[in-house]
């Protein structure tokens, strides 16, 4: 029997967890409502006035994503950790950093993606408008992988601990704050016209770092897990 | 030496309550600290012998 | 395994070093006393009032060394876990879990004397200067490391999941100085800056700077106390029992 390459490990996981997502569809369905009651319910905290709403939607749009993301990574690895899947995954031929990859990018399938198509939506409702919108779209897209990518670090490390909802965020949020800084500011500056390049290919260099990092700190943070 | 007396030191040029927060708080905090250890390591030291 | 006659290695395993640690912690302790003292009297008594700020400034005798302290402290933490995960040494690991706590409270002293000095300063409590910022985060990574490993019962675990996160947060900290400035730099509303401080006078530097080594001094003295209960705490371990298996005391280690 020869052994799958790595990029059909990476194929397989990524088709195997999608596949799960979509059997749990409601689960998907219950983190984009999330998004969108948070992001309905600042208006009416904060009053209608436009010029208000439009300094503050994209500080507020990116926490919501970001507490999305959030709540969230409890599913990353908690399933297949609990029925023993994760263990026999350890074992696999190919390194673990791919199975890593491929978990986060279904998680982000079905958590970080509806986010970002649906931002345009919420952007209205916070008066956005034209170039603003695309941009907050853009930095969607480029951000909430990221999130992913950190959050999955802090997922493996409170793998299976007693109050892991709250010790995750204590871990992961201050890991996001660079994400939220670029991510709105990309937002805020376009909104001011001073352009949004800088904070987006500072956005970029994000991803790409933590692309670099945090599938490899994940996979070490798996194997502490499971000793 | 630039104080003229003991209440001018006091006053720190009228800024008292700020530097004498800070130093107050500051050498709590290692007074704490090393009265948490020391009472730590009597715990644990008390714990072992029985 | 000598090295110049000495055999450290003999120093990293616990037993040896707890009695070593003992001996050592009189005198950091009396260093940190002498140290402090004489920065403390230098810091009141020689150097002169500052002619912009009054006497306020003199709380950057105390500020200065504990943000100081604060950061040394995370990356030599954050060293010592990258050693215990490198090398599998539990000493490493154990000497990162003594250090955690006192980082935390240096990072905490840094931002309490921050505040203190940003009121007269500046006439508000916080602002959300880069530095002051990431400070801030340091903290929460200082208490986050604490927590993490407060909440996993397996010594193992706990000592290699805090090293890592130790880790992640050593590369986190910078990026979050260098975008906090960025952001301030978009935001131009609140350019207080912290940078633009006045010319000092030498001996307010000497002051600073022998503070900072008292404040250095302490740390140790702590940091080894700590580890003194930390060594005696993880004896009662069951691994480390006399009943305990050979495999068990193996894996402890």
């Amino acid at each position: 029997m020869s052994q799958p390459s790595m990029w059909e490990a990476l194929r397989g996981v990524v088709r195997r967890d999608l596949l799960l997502a979509m059997r749990h569809r409601s689960d998907v369905a219950m983190s984009v409502f999330f998004v969108v009651i948070v992001a309905s319910l600042f208006p009416l905290g904060v009053g209608p006035e436009p010029t208000v709403l439009r300094m503050i939607g994209p500080g507020v749009l990116w926490v919501t994503a970001l507490l999305a993301c959030l709540l969230s990574l409890g599913r990353l690895f908690t399933a297949d950790y609990l029925d023993g899947v994760l263990e026999q995954m350890l074992l696999i031929p190919q390194p673990l950093v791919v199975l890593v990859v491929g978990k986060v990018f279904a998680h982000w399938v079905f958590s970080g993606l509806p986010v970002v198509l649906l931002s345009p939506l919420l952007g209205l409702q916070f008066g956005l408008g034209g170039d603003s919108l695309g941009v907050l779209t853009l930095s969607l897209l480029l951000g909430t992988p990221t999130l992913s990518m950190i959050g999955a670090i802090g997922a493996a490390l409170t793998l299976g601990l007693r109050g892991s909802g709250f010790l995750v965020a204590l871990l992961v949020l201050p890991l996001f704050v660079p994400v939220l800084i670029f991510g709105a500011g990309a937002v805020t500056s376009s909104l001011a016209g001073i352009g949004s390049e800088a904070n987006l290919s500072l956005l970029g260099a994000c991803f790409l770092l933590s692309l670099a990092f945090a599938p490899w700190a994940t996979a070490v943070a798996l194997r502490i897990a499971l000793e | 030496m630039q104080w003229g007396s003991l209440t001018e030191f006091w006053a720190m040029g009228g800024y008292g309550l700020y530097v004498w927060t800070s130093f107050g708080a500051s050498a709590l905090c290692m007074v704490w600290e090393v009265l948490a250890v020391w009472r730590r390591h009597a715990a644990a030291a008390s714990r072992d012998v029985s | 395994m000598s090295f110049t006659g000495i055999n450290w290695f003999k120093y990293s395993s616990p037993q040896a070093f707890h009695p070593l640690a003992g001996r050592m912690i009189p005198w950091f302790s009396a260093a940190a006393l002498v140290l402090i003292g004489v920065g403390l009297y230098i810091g009141f008594f020689v150097a002169p009032t500052d002619f912009q700020q009054g006497d306020a400034y003199r709380i950057i005798f105390v500020h200065v060394p504990a943000a100081w302290m604060s950061m040394f402290l995370y990356v030599i933490m954050a060293a010592w876990a990258g050693l215990g995960l490198g090398l599998n040494a539990r000493p490493s690991f154990m000497m990162a879990q003594a250090i955690a706590p006192t980082g935390a409270m240096f990072t905490f002293l840094a931002l309490l004397t921050g505040s203190m000095w940003g009121k007269p300063t500046w006439g508000a409590w916080w602002v959300w200067d880069a530095r002051l910022t990431s400070e801030l985060i340091l903290l929460f990574q200082y208490i986050g490391i604490i927590l993490l490993r407060a909440s996993i019962d397996d010594l193992r675990r706990a000592d290699r999941a805090s090293a890592v996160f130790a880790l992640v947060g050593v590369v986190n900290v910078p990026i979050i100085y260098f975008s906090v400035r960025w952001w301030n730099t978009l935001h131009q509303g609140a350019s207080v800056s912290m940078t633009a401080s006045p010319k000092m006078a030498a001996t307010m530097v000497t002051a600073m700077l022998v503070m900072t080594l008292g404040f250095w001094m302490y740390s140790i003295a702590v940091t080894l106390a700590r580890m003194r209960c930390v060594i005696v705490e993880r004896e009662r371990q069951p691994a480390w029992g006399k009943n305990a298996s050979i495999q068990e005391v193996a894996e402890a280690r």
